[in-house]
């Protein structure tokens, strides 16, 4: 065995991977319950990626057969109902455990320099999640799916001079049609995959050559010992590769109870209208995204003015476009001496607070339908999402920070 | 910290109680598929009364007469009038240009019918049909307005004269002692075979059998579901112990 692994290594540095990104890769020690998010992206990444190899063995992506073949995985396939709920459920366990690994890098200042390039992968990463589970939820070919890309690739159509071009080259037709669910068949199983793998590989070796943040947003490799082991550092493998396991049996506990017990989740999870076949002569009554896009619908849905001769419309794609934009800029938005927002102000404080509360609620307002009142909520909602990013410069250098220590508090 | 928390928590409570918005208020039943012999009644039904005109074009005869425990060949003698061999699909053999012609709309497929309207629906709306002489049939329905099909049931439940009461708990008058809204039909048009209880009962197996139909791997589902469950939980007890093995010297 030994001799094998010399073997290798003399042609491939295997053993200086392994060092460098597991076994002798140096993590705070003080990791809390927030940084199991991370692991918990990768395993939902793994079940979606051999789930959908399985679906695709079975699925027909055309007009035609794409809704009878995905009840035919259902009810035909061995094991297909459990292959296409782990895939369904997957989808927003991927969005659910991603928000709340975001979630902790505003809370701890992980996008802070020297770790802006781990920020922006991470977005990316985030944007390509967005395309794929946006092209994956076309395939099921049921009403919602339909009605859901239609209005999505209609938005396209709202940019002046060039919009109705660039969504019928979107479409591939006039409207969404077998064309359209080839193609983005195409992206959802072999294009975008791609680029999400190598855009994690990209988020990992960032991450590995400046290291993990902590909590405590100290900078652990400023302390080390004779050997030049930071000391409040302990090896990736095996502390946190056993500890990522309590997080795999916390997670695949609810996980398990709603891919077996609650796999529409109430309609969230999956959306009743699309137990009915695509029809391109009947609009659903209401017309919602799956929730974890609903946010950013919701901020397009508030925006009703028109301005500068351009249609309310367009202005809604730019605010909901540019809510995802200034997320990349966060790190330079931030000017506060410390990351964590442990030592952080008041202010900063109450500002995460409000933007939480602004994305949540505005998540809800994105799935039920819209009336006046509700509008104005999301408006005035909208304004506070912005608002958290665009007073941050200000608000980080006036107010008043606790000193950091010098070790980790654990 | 916590507070945040807890404050995620609670902003998110409002998104779980989702309500579809039912503008028409519905009568409740419960779906049983370990029932086994309302889901065969549900499905003589369902073959003796829908399947003319509805399909159930996604699913198979031969897993409804295994998971229903009808022998097949009882199945084949008295559950298929098409000619199908018991492994096909259960279509029908309706020719949907015409039958557009004929209803305005061709009778849609019921495989996914329950989950997509609910069972609640289903149940409410098999009871909800009413004499209505301004529409093409003569009847209507009080679930789905307008409706485009005839009251086929009509020879076992009668034909309601009002409109029926969906969706009305009944209740007992204070002062007289009379029962309130204790029936669905106050007024009948013409009579059925069936007594009112026994056509409500008929109406819950057609509609735990359509539930069924929509979701025939439920059973086994939360069966599994509850084995997965278990190896989990058995899984983390040794995640724990491991991990507290390993981190008991880090300080």
């Amino acid at each position: 065995m030994n001799k094998l692994l010399n073997w290798v290594d003399e042609r491939l540095p295997v053993v200086d991977a392994w060092n460098k990104h597991v076994g002798k890769y140096y993590a705070p020690k003080n990791f809390n319950v927030w940084y199991f998010f991370g692991s918990l992206a990768m395993l939902v990444l793994v079940n979606q990626l051999i789930t959908g190899i399985w679906l695709t063995m079975s699925y027909n992506p055309s007009a035609e057969g794409a809704f009878a073949s995905v009840e035919y995985i259902m009810r035909d396939v061995q094991w297909g109902w459990l292959l296409r709920y782990l895939h369904s459920t997957g989808a927003s366990a991927f969005f659910v455990v991603v928000y709340l690994h975001m979630f902790r890098g505003l809370m701890y200042g992980s996008y802070k320099k020297p770790r802006e390039l781990i920020w922006i992968f991470g977005m990316l990463i985030y944007l390509v999640l967005m395309a794929e589970a946006f092209m994956g939820y076309l395939l099921p070919w049921g009403q919602m799916s339909y009605w859901g890309a239609q209005v999505i690739v209609n938005l396209f159509g709202a940019i002046p001079v060039i919009g109705d071009d660039l969504s019928l080259w979107i479409r591939g037709d006039y409207l969404i049609s077998g064309i359209t669910l080839n193609r983005f068949f195409a992206l959802h199983v072999v294009a975008l995959p791609i680029v999400l793998l190598g855009l994690v590989v990209l988020h990992i070796l960032a991450l590995h050559e400046v290291g993990s943040n902590n909590p405590d947003g100290i900078d652990i490799k400023k302390n080390k010992d004779e050997n030049g082991i930071p000391k409040d550092g302990i090896p990736f493998h095996p502390y946190y590769t056993v500890h990522d396991l309590l997080g795999v049996g916390v997670f695949f506990f609810i996980f398990f109870i709603v891919v077996f017990f609650f796999p529409e989740m109430g309609g969230l999870f999956l959306e009743k209208p699309n137990f009915e076949p695509a029809n391109a002569l009947k609009t659903p009554d209401h017309i919602a995204p799956v929730w974890y896009f609903t946010p950013f619908y919701a901020m397009l849905r508030a925006v009703t003015v028109d301005l500068f001769g351009l249609d309310a419309k367009f202005w809604g794609v730019v605010v909901m476009g540019g809510a995802i934009a200034i997320l990349f800029v966060l790190p330079w938005l931030d000017r506060s001496p410390v990351r964590s927002m442990r030592y952080k102000g008041m202010i900063s404080k109450v500002a995460l607070t409000l933007f939480v509360i602004s994305f949540i609620v505005l998540g809800y307002l994105g799935i039920v339908p819209a009336t006046e009142g509700r509008t104005t909520v999301a408006q005035i909602l909208t304004t506070l999402y912005f608002l958290y990013f665009i007073l941050m410069p200000f608000y980080t250098r006036m107010e008043k920070t606790k000193p950091v220590p010098e070790r980790v508090t654990g | 910290m916590k507070k945040l928390i807890v404050g995620l928590f609670i902003s998110v409570l409002p998104a779980l109680t989702l309500a579809a918005g039912a503008a028409v208020p519905l009568d409740t039943m419960e779906p049983d598929h370990a029932n086994k012999a309302s889901l065969q009644r549900g499905a003589a039904l369902f073959t003796n009364y829908c399947m003319g005109c509805h399909s159930m074009e996604y699913a198979r005869y031969k897993r409804v007469s295994e998971d229903l425990g009808i022998p097949a060949d009882l199945y084949e003698e008295n559950l298929i009038f098409t000619g199908a061999k018991i492994g096909e699909l259960m279509k029908n053999s309706m020719n949907k240009d015409m039958a557009a012609d004929w209803f305005g709309a061709p009778p849609p497929d019921l495989t996914l019918e329950s989950r997509l309207r609910g069972e609640d629906w289903i149940y409410s709306y098999l009871r909800g049909f009413y004499k209505d002489d301004s529409r093409p049939l003569g009847v209507n329905n009080v679930v789905f307005e307008n409706v485009g099909m005839p009251h086929v049931l009509s020879d076992l439940q009668g034909l309601c004269a009002v409109e029926p009461k969906i969706g009305v708990d009944p209740s007992v008058d204070p002062l007289s002692g009379d029962v309130r809204n204790g029936s669905v039909c106050s007024e009948w048009a013409s009579e059925g075979s069936m007594t009112p209880q026994e056509f409500n009962s008929a109406m819950y197996d057609l509609t735990n059998f359509m539930s069924y139909m929509g979701d025939p791997v439920k059973l086994e589902r939360e069966r599994l579901g509850t084995f997965a469950l278990i190896f989990v939980a058995i899984f983390f007890i040794f995640a724990y112990l491991l991990n507290r093995e390993y981190w008991k010297d880090v300080h």
